[in-house]
Formats: C-alpha cells, structure tokens, sequence
C-alpha cells in the first residue's frame, strides 16, 4: 500500500510539474528570467580577447609562446630557440634507447630535407641526462641526421617543456608560438608533413 | 595536469583512458534506461556505437581531404592510431548525423530514446572534466583566489575541478529529475537546459574562451541559445503532452 502510495505522489508530482511547465504565462516569465540572468552574467564575465589566450606567457601548451632555451650542440656550438623566430620550428625531445624516438627520427630527417628551405628548422633535442652523448652521436651518425642536436644534459629544458613520454614534439610557428603538441610516438611522415604544412602556411 | 601515467613499460595516456570509462560507463547505463522509456536497449547500444564508429573515421577522413596531396602519397597514413591527426568538430557532427539518420532508418521513438540516452550523456560529461583535469585543457584565467592551481605558466582558476562539480550536480539532478519524468523528452530537455546553464556558469571562468563581438565569449553566447531552445522545447513537449481538451488556462484554473 505505502509502494501505491508513493507511486500516486510520484505521479501527482509529475501531472502538476507537467502543468507547471505547460503554463504558457508562467513559463515565459521563468524562462525570462533565467536567459535575463543568463545575459547579465555573460555581460559581467565579457573580457578583451587577449585575455584568453597564451599570448606572450612562455608555457609548453598550443596557444602560448614557446619557452626560450639556450643549449650546447651536439659537435659544438650552441643554439637558443629566439634566434630561430621567423622560421617554423619542430623541436624534438629523444634519447637514443627509446624505440619510439629511432622509428619515428627518419621521418623527421625526410620532412626536413624537403622543408628546409621553406624555412623550416628542427631541434633535435637529445635528453642527455637521461641518455649518453656517445649515444646520441652514434644515433646520429646511424640514421645520417643533418639537423641541430642540442644537448639538454641538465635536464632543465625536459623540465621546462614538462616532457612525460619520448619522444614528445612541438611544432612551433615563425612567431614563436606553440601550434601542436604530440606526446609519444613514433609519428609518421605523413604526421609531421601535415603539422609542418600549417606552420609555413601560416606566414 | 597529469597527461601520461607510466605503468611499468607502458605509458598510459590518462585523458583518453577517462574518455573510454566515461563511455563504457555511459554504455552500461543504457540498457536498464531503455527498459525504463521503453526502447530497445540492444538498439540504443548499436547507435551508439554506430555513432562513435562515424565520429572517429570521420574526423581522420575530414583531416586527410584537408591535406589530400600528403595523404595520397601514403594512404596507409589514414590508420595511424595517433589522435593528433583528427578533426575532432567535424568528427563530432558526422558522428551526430550518422545516429539522426540510423535512429530514423530503425524507426526508434525520438524522444524517448533521447531520454534513455541523456543519463548516459551526463555521466560522460563527467568523465570529460576528468579528461580535461588530465591533459590540462579546458584551462582557468588567471585568478588569485586562494584555490588557484599553478598551470600553464600562471595561477589559474581549477576550471576542471569546477567542471566536474557541475558535472556531477548535473548528474545528479538528472538521476533525480528521471523519476518524475513527465513526458517524452523532458528528461533530455531538462538536461540540456542544466548542461547549458552549467557551462554558462563556467565559460566565466575559462582562460581558453574564444571571444567574439568584442569581448563576448562564444562559449556563454552558444550556451545561452541552448538554453533559450531546451526552455522552449520543454513548454512545448509538455503542451502536447496535456490530455486532450485541456489547455494551459484550464490547468491554471485547476490548480
């Protein structure tokens, strides 16, 4: 009996909420209401459209700009990130004994030679700290890369670059900003190809 | 912001893992929904997976007829499990089609099947704040409140926090709101509408906001629409589902 009991308020309940809401007055006025605090709310959070995005705030998320580093190459010399600005940028993060990294590196050495002069430069930047530079150079000299290899042997830039799973890889724009992060790997030719085709076409 | 859990050799990628638990645990609510609004569950199950299956191909398809000449060179491209390679909107829409279009050739009931669907949808939505915790998308303004998490270079509202607490009140009103439902369609008419204001709520505090018409968020603008329509549509099903002869002025006086 008490089952009936609730089942004939539950269905009360329903009969007059259906009432309710087919009250055409009623429901304007409600329905006013919540869009007319709705507005207002939208009103009040309205912002300048540089406020929601990265902009000029250095953080390794697409949108924002890519944070500088400065580090020793593979071979000598040394590279920073700003003294490329102008050019699309691929920067790479690797070690030489994750198999990711060495099925997806010749992909990245063919879309370099065929972009290259379209102004396209790649970072290779070989977790040192984690890895070996004869590691690296042998690496290098297997897979017959022609690119910088920075050398991050403090880890500050995997650091920076919040670096989870290798490879990881950023396609950086000629303004400097992030346009796509890709965790893991490999990726393929075609992968890289298409990231890189919206960096340059963007000039 | 937690993007990769690493289990042993494997590096487990934490926001698709949630998106995945929020479908199977959306999926498995299916069934005991149809039973409730009178729909074949095995024939809700097939949409949606009929959904999922469009959405998926069809964001891979979309992205490589926008860079045809690089993708006729290596077709096999297009079977990369790399999520990078995807056109998520459009993927999304195709999804949503092909389910309009099946639902309508399996002759389903419309809004009952929304119904069953929509405990499920809530459940998701959850499930996509987790995600978004995970990947730190979906990112808060800059804020000094007390509570502020450090992502992304700055101090920022925890807008995923915020998220799956309105998710999870949403759900909740929802699981609720199912008991009394009144007519066909209400409970998924009432969902979008709490699903609309929740996300009008947040969008306020959202760091990403696409900004439109000088400093209006899109995101705000849409849910407004949204709500606007699921208010409307509620006083509409409810009209139609009055017995016959009696109209809205014959309610009001019987009450």
């Amino acid at each position: 009996m008490e089952r009936a009991a609730r089942a004939d308020g539950k269905r009360r309940g329903a009969g007059s909420g259906l009432a309710w809401i087919a009250n055409a007055r009623r429901w304007f006025v409600v329905t006013s209401l919540v869009l007319l605090l709705g507005l207002v709310w939208t009103l009040r959070s309205a912002v300048v459209a540089s406020a929601t995005r990265g902009g000029l705030t250095p953080s390794p998320r697409v949108g924002f700009a890519a944070p500088d580093f400065s580090l020793e190459l593979l071979g000598g010399g040394q590279v920073s990130l700003s003294d490329l600005r102008g050019k699309a940028v691929i920067v790479n993060l690797w070690a030489s004994w994750c198999p990711p990294c060495r099925a997806e590196m010749p992909a990245l050495q063919q879309v370099y030679e065929a972009n290259r002069s379209r102004g396209l430069e790649i970072l290779a930047v070989n977790t040192t700290f984690q890895d070996s530079e004869a590691g690296a150079a042998e690496f290098v000299r297997e897979f017959g890369l022609t690119f910088p290899i920075p050398l991050d042997r403090t880890g500050v830039v995997s650091r920076t670059y919040q670096l989870r799973a290798l490879p990881t890889t950023f396609f950086i724009d000629r303004g400097g900003v992030v346009r796509k992060v890709v965790l893991g790997g490999p990726m393929s030719e075609t992968t890289i190809q298409t990231a890189v085709e919206d960096l340059l076409r963007e000039d | 912001m937690f993007p990769i859990l690493q289990l042993g050799p494997l590096a487990v990628r934490l926001p698709g893992l949630f998106l995945l638990m929020g479908v199977w645990l959306g999926t498995s609510l299916i069934d005991r929904e149809a039973l409730r609004h009178r729909v074949s569950g095995a024939a809700l199950n097939n949409l949606v997976a009929y959904g999922l299956i469009a959405g998926i191909v069809g964001a891979r398809l979309v992205y490589a007829l926008r860079y045809l000449t690089i993708y006729a060179e290596d077709p096999l491209s297009l079977f990369s499990l790399n999520p990078s390679t995807l056109a998520p909107t459009e993927g999304i829409l195709i999804g949503l089609i092909v389910v309009l279009v099946v639902g309508q050739r399996r002759h389903l009931p419309f809004w009952p099947a929304l119904d069953a669907l929509t405990l499920s949808l809530a459940a998701f939505s959850a499930f996509l704040g987790l995600a978004h915790l995970s990947s730190g998308d979906a990112f808060g303004a800059p804020t000094s409140v007390p509570w502020a998490v450090a992502l992304w270079g700055e101090s920022r509202h925890p807008t995923q926090v915020y998220e799956i607490v309105l998710a999870g009140l949403v759900f909740l009103g929802v699981w609720r709101l199912r008991r009394v439902s009144a007519f066909p369609g209400f409970l998924f008419l009432a969902w979008l509408a709490l699903a609309a204001g929740s996300r009008l709520l947040l969008e306020a505090f959202r760091g990403d906001s696409v900004i439109i018409y000088g400093e209006l968020r899109a995101g705000q603008l849409a849910s407004l629409a949204v709500l606007a329509v699921a208010m409307a549509g509620l006083h509409l099903r409810a009209r139609r589902a009055l017995p016959e002869g009696e109209t809205a002025g014959q309610v009001k006086n019987t009450m």
